[in-house]
């Protein structure tokens, strides 16, 4: 039974803000993580597409780089002067 | 209007003598109107001085919703500078080709002027319009005008990045396919993967029209569609006849300047063995008006060229040696999926798709993705002497 997309978010959502600090998480590795948990006739890339847009639209989330494109929570720019 | 302060930069001067353009004299124009020049001028000068580079890159900056077109910059010495305390880049889409109207210029123009420093850069090397330089709080304002006049940022971090293409038919007689529409149906079908990066780094796709390669695709996109025929050069002897007459050594500027050898001159008749030709485009941009691109076009596929960065650079190597034009937007969007599934499924962080297919393989990856080896993706032949056949085990 395909998983709601706002089921994905949140687990998503969790998923970062455990790795908060400790790893930079890649969209990639989301996705691939949801699709470890639900399985992939549950749910697809495509769900996972729109589970990150949802984070992303709501502002939960953001991207940020660092060398490359991670999802991160959103949080005053490091290196922004104060 | 803003009264500049004067700051001394004896370094930076330097770099406004002698006949070329110089982007210190542009900086120094657009200070009437921008006081976050002068302060601009100023970190130069001081990094000119120290030979240390004075921006920190990166970080969280963007748009809701966004993860690329905006490349955080802020200065480490805001109290010397501070109006460039915040310096961040715009990336914005470019039109196809880079047609613009003077209307369209001028509200880009405009826009940048109430939003930033009003310095921009005409265009990246991905090919976007560069607005250079903004605080973070102008950000979402200057996207909703963007948006409002029928712009779009453009790709940046690990995202596809802004596709472009040549002048293509537009302009140019040699054009084989229509760049501009490849283009723009590409930016259009992929605009997920273009702001919400979803890849182990970046992904550049060009379209050039012909094998001039005016966008040097070959040398730059992940992605190269380059166009080309089939069949055989479109020769006007008569033509040939008179750019000799007219004084080109056929002989010496032409005939011997092929790579391939492929074409014989006796004084009065040009003859091309097309099956020879490897469409280098020289004898044709010698005399545009006696040789001409052939009447089957269509375009050849290649993949992996990338500039140096975090490895060396590579050039494109052929997937698809001919596609025709009806078929080509077909085409490569399936090879697009396909290369994307595996460069998702096997790429490494910040692991471009040329130095992906370098780790694994040609071989592997033309397996991955479904794709015969061909010929035509032999770029030279094989110099290594040491290649032992296995006579007996074929036999056998």
């Amino acid at each position: 039974m395909p998983v709601p997309i706002e089921e994905i978010a949140e687990e998503m959502y969790k998923m970062v803000v455990e790795c908060e600090g400790k790893r930079n998480l890649k969209a990639s590795d989301l996705t691939k993580a949801m699709i470890a948990k639900y399985g992939e006739e549950n749910c697809s890339k495509e769900d996972c597409k729109k589970a990150l847009r949802q984070l992303m639209d709501s502002g939960r989330t953001v991207y940020s780089y660092f060398g490359g494109s991670y999802v991160t929570l959103p949080k005053k720019e490091g290196a922004a002067p104060d | 209007m803003a009264v500049a302060e004067k700051i001394d930069t004896p370094l930076l001067d330097e770099l406004e003598k002698g006949p070329w353009p110089s982007f210190v004299t542009e900086i120094k124009k657009a200070r009437q109107t921008s006081p976050m020049c002068d302060d601009l001028l100023g970190q130069l000068e001081l990094s000119y001085r120290e030979k240390i580079g004075h921006w920190k890159h990166g970080g969280i900056v963007g748009v809701l919703g966004y993860g690329g077109g905006v490349i955080g910059r802020y200065s480490d010495v805001p109290e010397k500078f501070p109006r460039v305390a915040h310096f961040h880049t715009m990336r914005i889409n470019q039109p196809a080709g880079w047609f613009y109207t003077s209307d369209a210029l001028r509200t880009l123009c405009d826009i940048w002027e109430r939003h930033g420093s009003g310095l921009t850069n005409m265009h990246g090397s991905t090919g976007d319009i560069i607005f250079l330089g903004t605080r973070t709080e102008e950000l979402e304002p200057c996207f909703q005008e963007l948006t409002a006049n029928g712009f779009d940022l453009g790709g940046s971090g690990s995202s596809m990045r802004t596709p472009s293409a040549c002048v293509g038919p537009a302009r140019c007689e040699w054009a084989c396919y229509d760049t501009l529409k490849l283009c723009y149906d590409l930016t259009m079908t992929y605009q997920d993967e273009l702001h919400r990066p979803p890849f182990p780094y970046k992904f550049k796709i060009k379209c050039a029209g012909c094998p001039n390669d005016c966008v040097a695709s070959i040398a730059r996109a992940d992605l190269s569609i380059i166009g080309t025929w089939k069949d055989d050069i479109q020769q006007d002897d008569d033509a040939v006849a008179a750019y000799a007459a007219e004084g080109v050594n056929i002989q010496k500027d032409v005939v011997d300047r092929c790579p391939t050898r492929c074409m014989e001159w006796d004084g009065a008749k040009l003859t091309i063995n097309n099956r020879e030709c490897v469409r280098c485009m020289h004898c044709i941009n010698v005399m545009p008006k006696a040789l001409r691109p052939g009447k089957e076009r269509g375009a050849t596929i290649l993949i992996g060229a990338k500039a140096p960065i975090v490895q060396g650079a590579l050039l494109s190597s052929v997937l698809i040696p001919f596609v025709p034009e009806e078929e080509l937007e077909e085409t490569v969007k399936e090879l697009i999926n396909r290369v994307w599934e595996f460069w998702d499924e096997h790429g490494m962080n910040r692991e471009r798709i040329g130095e992906l297919i370098q780790r694994v393989g040609m071989a592997n990856f033309l397996d991955a993705i479904g794709l015969e080896p061909v010929p035509e993706m032999v770029s030279a032949p094989r110099d290594n002497p040491y290649i032992f056949f296995r006579t007996d085990e074929e036999q056998a």
